[in-house]
């Protein structure tokens, strides 16, 4: 009996823990990050935005939280209730679940497994199904509208960031985050010379590609200025239209904890993950997820910069510019990246 | 092992168990969505036998990209079930012939092993620890040396595939007004307004 608490139980309850440590830890993050978008984009527009709950309304997000807990959840007749009532867990658990291979700091991962970047491209993969089934199930005009938009768009621009982040890999030489985190202590920097600076991190050598990742992950979370499978204007809210309280809260959610995640995806494929911008005493002193953290704000700030200043696309203009432009440009990167790293020998 | 009999008998039930519902399923769109769930499941039966690069290579390809394309058409399609049903006992046989021939062959791999075991050692090539060797490497290894005109030519045939496809379905529409927006970026005042003096009561 010893031996199998030992064996089995105990391992078990340490994995449990970890993923409750996360999880918690990640679902106030985006709290936060909720209102820090709201913030942004208030900001912007010159008005003050959520003020009210609690100072400069931090806790804005969780008076939301409490209010669509205890609102009542409304499934429309005609709907397809079982599907209908899976599509918001099934997106949770996808985009919560993503978040078990990221290493928020050097060996602080809940699982560091060998195809981490392919477990995340499978997972974030399948959260089209989300989207989907929400727009079937809900048998509605808007929301199918959305949901056939949606698929369409996540398939596309999937393939851009498959080829951006092969590209990645090819200068790391493997599918492990934490490897990919190791690779860029050297770099650029350090190859004219100097000591281990944020120069190093993928971003400087692999700039258009960092640019493209940055503009598919918009367009692969649906956030604007790509937001068309929800474009309030002309489908009210896409997908989400018939969804309300908890439902439309969970469906809410995954989209912020997919944003989380493309952002971090980011910071490790190309900002360096959680390593310091400077090799010095007081910098280098600093932990990493300290660092892992900022670099993440940074790139949301950018995610809620672009929702505020840029006008949203046509349809047809997000097909091309997925398929006509970024295609053809991360093909011939990956072309480029590959035999330079064959003919001067940096592949190892 | 207790484990990792546990998670087996988990994923294989499941996986069985849907397969069944894909086809008894009366709506097309919830056999689609079982079918999902059997390629989700096959997935983890790969993980647990060490396969983990093929596991994520299923899930990314086989659910990211072909399912998709599936709920797409099968949610677009207007199918009239009655008349989908009624055709079932017709089939019947020629389902029962396939499924006895998969039968058989199954049962010859399986029963391989039994009836002459050195056949499948010779067949069977030692697979190393994950830990020593990665997935990925060894069939990168195998795919880019020894099999590398194969990879290519299968390569080549998907390329063929995919432009026959495009032209098959190629319509060069007339009469409709496309964005051109190398020619939006490139216009100035000069060309984009011309301006002209109108006499008063005339107009142009």
């Amino acid at each position: 009996m010893d031996t199998f608490f030992w064996t089995y139980i105990w391992p078990a309850l340490i994995i449990v823990g970890h993923s409750l440590l996360t999880l918690v830890c990640l679902l106030v993050f985006i709290a936060f990050i909720l209102l820090a978008d709201r913030k942004v984009w208030a900001n912007v527009q010159l008005r003050r935005g959520p003020n009210v709950v609690g100072p400069f309304g931090l806790f804005q997000s969780f008076a939301d939280l409490i209010k669509f807990v205890l609102k009542e959840p409304i499934i429309p007749a005609g709907a397809n209730k079982v599907v209908f009532l899976l599509a918001p867990l099934v997106s949770v658990t996808l985009a919560l679940a993503t978040w078990a291979v990221v290493p928020v700091a050097d060996g602080w991962a809940v699982a560091n497994i060998n195809v981490g970047i392919l477990y995340i491209f499978a997972i974030s993969s399948l959260e089209v199904y989300g989207v989907i089934m929400a727009g079937w199930a809900s048998n509605s005009k808007y929301p199918f509208l959305g949901a056939l938009r949606s698929a369409a768009q996540m398939v596309s621009y999937e393939v851009s960031i498959g080829i951006v982040i092969v590209t990645v890999l090819l200068c790391v030489g493997s599918l492990n985050l934490q490897d990919i985190v190791y690779a860029q202590k050297t770099g650029l920097g350090t190859m004219i010379g100097l000591p281990n600076t944020f120069l190093d991190w993928h971003w400087l050598s692999l700039f258009p590609m960092f640019v493209i990742f940055f503009i598919s992950g918009l367009a692969e979370t649906n956030r604007p200025p790509f937001d068309l499978p929800e474009a309030e204007s002309e489908l009210v809210a896409g997908y989400m239209v018939e969804y309300s309280s908890a439902p439309y809260m969970m469906l809410m959610l995954s989209e912020y904890a997919a944003i989380m995640l493309i952002c971090a995806l980011t910071t490790i494929l190309f900002l360096g993950g959680w390593l310091p911008p400077f090799d010095f005493w007081l910098i280098n002193w600093v932990p990493g997820i300290v660092w892992f953290l900022l670099k993440v704000i940074l790139v949301f700030f950018g995610f809620a910069m672009a929702k505020a200043i840029v006008p949203r696309y046509r349809y047809d203009q997000l097909m091309r510019l997925g398929w006509k432009v970024f295609l053809p440009l991360s093909l011939g990167m990956l072309v480029i990246v590959a035999f330079v790293l064959k003919l001067t020998g940096w592949a190892g | 092992m207790g484990l990792h009999a546990i998670f087996f008998y988990l994923f294989a039930f499941v996986a069985v168990a849907s397969a069944v519902m894909v086809v008894s399923a009366r709506n097309p769109v919830h056999s689609v969505l079982f079918l999902i769930l059997v390629f989700f499941n096959s997935a983890g039966l790969f993980l647990l036998t060490g396969a983990e690069f093929l596991a994520m290579l299923l899930l990314v390809v086989y659910i990211g990209a072909v399912a998709v394309l599936f709920l797409f058409v099968v949610m677009m399609l207007d199918i009239d079930f009655a008349e989908f049903r009624q055709g079932v006992l017709q089939y019947a046989p020629i389902g029962a012939l396939i499924g006895l021939v998969v039968a058989a062959e199954l049962i010859l791999v399986v029963g391989g092993s039994v009836l002459s075991p050195q056949a499948a050692k010779s067949i069977a090539m030692p697979i190393p620890p994950v830990a020593e060797r990665q997935n990925t490497a060894a069939l990168g290894d195998v795919l880019y040396t020894h099999y590398v005109y194969f990879f290519e030519v299968a390569g080549l045939i998907l390329l063929v595939a995919m432009i026959g496809a495009i032209v098959l379905t190629l319509r060069h529409r007339q009469n409709i007004k496309r964005q051109n927006i190398a020619r939006q970026v490139a216009r100035t005042p000069e060309t984009g307004v011309e301006i002209v003096k109108v006499k008063s009561g005339q107009g142009l």
